[in-house]
């Protein structure tokens, strides 16, 4: 089984990944990348990415979140976090990402905050 | 990977228990290797709370000597320890890199480095541990030792 697995579901004009698994240095943290990529080549951006099924995540994976920020804001678009587990809460907290995301814990509240 | 050397030794009374893997310098021996250790601290009574923040330490250590130390060659072998006694775990990773200087890594939480997508692996390891530093072995290459102090239950 693929280390990380992620699917895509439309939300109104919000494209949500629903991703469980690990997001760790190697295949999961490069899945994540390709997976922003292509949206971004078929122009979706903007993008909620559903973290509940996330159990695991390393430096790499934190770094992966970072990039895929940097790079939709880049091109005009919106990345927001949905559903983290109280571990990866408890990491963006003390690497102080949690200021930087916009995260939610209600999926109909994040679709509403893209509008 | 190797098949890791697990002892048990007796010494006046007092039980040391410790584990020593070799692993390839290739990214799937991270998860391998943690899986590994993973296993040992849960044998070894290690609360899950601890082992959390152990394990991803030991992860980024690992990651760390594998890709920096070694640069993915598979030629090289990251070696680890691991020590259990009654109210310490130490953890050594030894690379055969070339050296590295803890000095050089700036604060991954300060606003300029926010948004960096690297440098938050030692920032884990010495969140998650107690004490960690880094050497010269003898025979060259890098040794990064974590210690963590174990609560009584």
């Amino acid at each position: 089984m693929a280390e990380l697995n992620i699917s895509e579901r439309q939300g109104g004009d919000v494209t949500v990944l629903d991703m469980s698994g690990k997001i760790t240095i190697g295949e999961g943290s490069v899945a994540l990348r390709m997976a922003i990529r292509r949206l971004l080549e078929e122009s979706k951006k903007r993008i909620l990415l559903n973290l509940a099924g996330v159990n695991y995540i390393d430096s790499s994976g934190i770094g992966e979140l970072v990039s895929s920020y940097t790079a939709i804001n880049k091109e005009g678009g919106q990345l927001k976090l949905l559903n983290l587990t109280q571990k990866l809460q408890d990491l963006l907290t003390i690497t102080k990402l949690l200021t930087v995301f916009d995260v939610y814990e209600s999926e109909s509240e994040a679709l509403e905050s893209f509008k | 990977m190797a098949s890791p050397m697990l002892s048990s030794l007796g010494v006046t009374g007092v039980t040391v228990e410790t584990i020593e893997l070799k692993l390839p310098s290739r990214l799937e021996a991270v998860g391998e290797g943690a899986t590994t250790i993973a296993d040992f601290l849960s044998r070894v009574g290690i609360g899950e709370e601890a082992a959390f923040g152990i394990d991803m330490a030991v992860r980024e250590g690992i990651a760390n000597a594998i890709i920096h130390g070694n640069k993915l060659d598979e030629n090289k072998f990251v070696t680890i320890n691991v020590t259990k006694s009654p109210d310490l775990l130490e953890i050594s990773v030894r690379d055969q890199g070339e050296g590295f200087n803890p000095n050089t890594v700036s604060d991954p939480t300060s606003e300029e480095n926010i948004l960096k997508t690297s440098g938050r692996g030692i920032f884990f390891m010495r969140t998650f541990m107690d004490q960690v530093d880094w050497s010269v072995h003898p025979e060259g290459g890098t040794v990064l030792r974590m210690i963590k102090k174990i609560e009584k239950s």
